[in-house]
């Protein structure tokens, strides 16, 4: 117990005194400031006169700015921030010939690698807090209204859930970093596992349901639903489509479903108008329950392979 | 009387891909001896080691270190052996008191105890001086001598030294056979010195053993070895026509 603990201090101290970190964190806190500065003086204006619609507070998070809302910017850019923390975890102390030293003294392996996975976590968990925290009180400086109890515990569980994604990205580094000698390839095969979710993944679903429905387009009701289903069923192997939808409803509480498929549109907007009433907390979060279980699921499976690989892997080759 | 035997193997063998890259080892260090462990580059040296510290698994045959199996025990076993590596695999960017507070931890060492011992630790090595530079700016001498500092903080028992005299001046060379020796003497370490400076092992070590290809081909004391390949005593022969004949015959 006290290896880990040890190793978890010294990962930190070491991210802390890397300019890596430094360079992130100003990079995410300049964007989060600026992005919560122009929103909340966007809501201010919209709301000149109106009467105050509840759950403004979290528009602070869902509303674009200029171009980037921030719940955007963390599912698109967060990522990057758990694979630059990660990519070269076990392969740079392999290169230096550090991790031999560390596996001779008389520590489990796997202290290892757990507390550069919880170091790991830990800083992206004082990086969120953060976050949120200016933004929190930027809002209150610049719309002058107190968060409601509702909205602070939506807040927390989009602090989670976001947590949580950030460190499956993470995982995702670190096991590249277990499985590639250098630390140019685990830096690139992480990009591209990036990219490939990011941008490939949505373009890859319409071209799938495409192909499965060549009548796309038509009035057909069941066809249409039916092509939904394809997309949906196809982008949700990407984390960032999970990580969207898991979000959804918690931080906008006039949503109602995870995501608003195309073929729900009219009917959502319909049902919006009719009944424009907030979805209630444990309601929100019944809707994204599977989601948030898939993200969980998934870190952990990253997290238990990384793991795996890591324990059977021959030291000679260290 | 026979003295104990700290380190005894029995048929170790370690395959990699098919290839056995130590083949049916057997051999024994005695107690409070240095023991000569020579060989070509890929012989195997290495590898015996890491199976020595439970860092690999043995492919069959057994090991048994100070009583203990390393491959059932790896973590009472790592406490008590001290490993030098071959490029020592420190952190560059830690000075030297910070790398061995990290070790003292690691070992469950802590407070004032701890910081004693690293500053005895540092003195005795003569780094005390430089303890707060960091370890990336540290010559090559200076890295060895802090590699067996760590060895005197971990209070080893047995110390495995991976060429700790490679790429060193002749200076810097002497410094550490002189260490090495004072570990012996002074507290009673064992000491497996793996090095191809055969003059300066010559010197230094009880015993020898040879390692080609995997397999121990001969050990003992450098009189006996001498014997055995030309049939006359120590002083006719130096260790590197000893080892020559051997690494010629394999």
């Amino acid at each position: 117990m006290h290896s880990l603990v040890t190793i978890i201090k010294k990962e930190l101290a070491d991210h802390f005194s890397s300019y890596r970190f430094t360079i992130i964190f100003a990079l995410i806190a300049m964007v989060s400031l600026i992005t919560a500065y122009m929103v909340g003086l966007n809501i201010r204006k919209e709301l000149e006169g109106v009467a105050k619609p509840q759950f403004i507070f979290l528009m602070l998070f869902t509303s674009s700015g200029t171009v980037f809302s921030l719940v955007q910017f963390v599912a698109f850019f967060g990522p990057l921030v758990g694979l630059i923390l990660g990519f070269d975890t076990i392969n740079r102390e392999r290169n230096e010939g550090t991790l031999s030293k560390l596996l001779s003294q008389p520590i489990y392996r796997d202290a290892v690698i757990n507390g550069k996975f919880l170091a790991g976590v830990a800083l992206i968990t004082i990086m969120m807090v953060s976050i949120l925290l200016v933004i929190t009180g930027l809002g209150l400086i610049i719309l002058g209204i107190v968060p409601g109890v509702e909205e602070l515990w939506r807040i927390f569980i989009y602090l989670i859930i976001s947590i949580i994604y950030i460190s499956l990205w993470l995982g995702i580094a670190i096991l590249f970093s277990i499985i590639f000698r250098s630390t140019a390839t685990s830096a690139l095969a992480a990009l591209a596992v990036w990219i490939f979710f990011s941008f490939f993944v949505s373009i890859g679903a319409n071209i799938l349901a495409n192909a499965l429905t060549p009548q796309a387009g038509a009035a057909d009701a069941d066809e249409i639903l039916w092509r939904a289903k394809v997309v949906k069923a196809f982008t949700l192997t990407s984390p960032m489509e999970l990580y969207t939808d898991a979000t959804a409803t918690i931080i906008d509480p006039m949503r109602k479903s995870a995501r608003s498929i195309v073929t729900m549109g009219p009917m959502e907007s319909l049902s919006i108008s009719r009944f424009s009433g907030p979805l209630s907390l444990s309601q929100s979060v019944l809707i994204v329950v599977p989601y948030i279980i898939s993200l969980v699921a998934i870190t952990i499976v990253c997290f238990a392979v990384s793991y795996t690989v890591f324990m059977r892997q021959e030291i000679r080759s260290l | 009387m026979e003295t104990e035997s700290v380190i005894e193997t029995q048929d170790l063998t370690k395959m990699y891909n098919g290839q056995a890259a130590v083949d049916r080892l057997s051999f024994r260090v005695k107690k409070g001896e240095i023991f000569g462990f020579l060989g070509p580059n890929g012989a195997g040296k290495t590898t015996t080691l890491l199976m020595l510290l439970g860092l690999t698994e043995p492919t069959s045959g057994t090991a048994r270190v100070l009583n203990l199996d390393p491959t059932r025990d790896p973590i009472k076993v790592k406490t008590k052996i001290g490993y030098l590596q071959e490029n020592m695999g420190f952190y560059g960017d830690l000075n030297a008191r910070q790398m061995l507070k990290f070790i003292t931890e690691l070992n469950g060492l802590a407070g004032k105890p701890a910081d004693e011992r690293i500053d005895s630790a540092l003195e005795k090595v003569g780094l005390l001086d430089e303890a707060s530079k960091k370890i990336a700016f540290y010559s090559r001498g200076m890295r060895q001598r802090l590699g067996i500092a760590e060895l005197l903080i971990k209070d080893s028992k047995i110390a495995f030294l991976d060429e700790p005299t490679l790429g060193l001046d002749p200076d810097a060379t002497n410094r550490m056979i002189e260490l090495i020796q004072s570990l012996c003497r002074d507290k009673k370490i064992t000491v497996l010195l793996s090095s191809h400076l055969l003059h300066q092992v010559q010197k230094i070590c009880h015993r020898i053993g040879i390692m080609i290809k995997g397999r121990m081909v001969a050990q003992g004391p450098m009189d006996q070895l001498a014997k055995e390949k030309f049939g006359v005593g120590k002083d006719a022969y130096s260790l590197e026509e000893i080892y020559m004949k051997y690494f010629q015959e394999a």
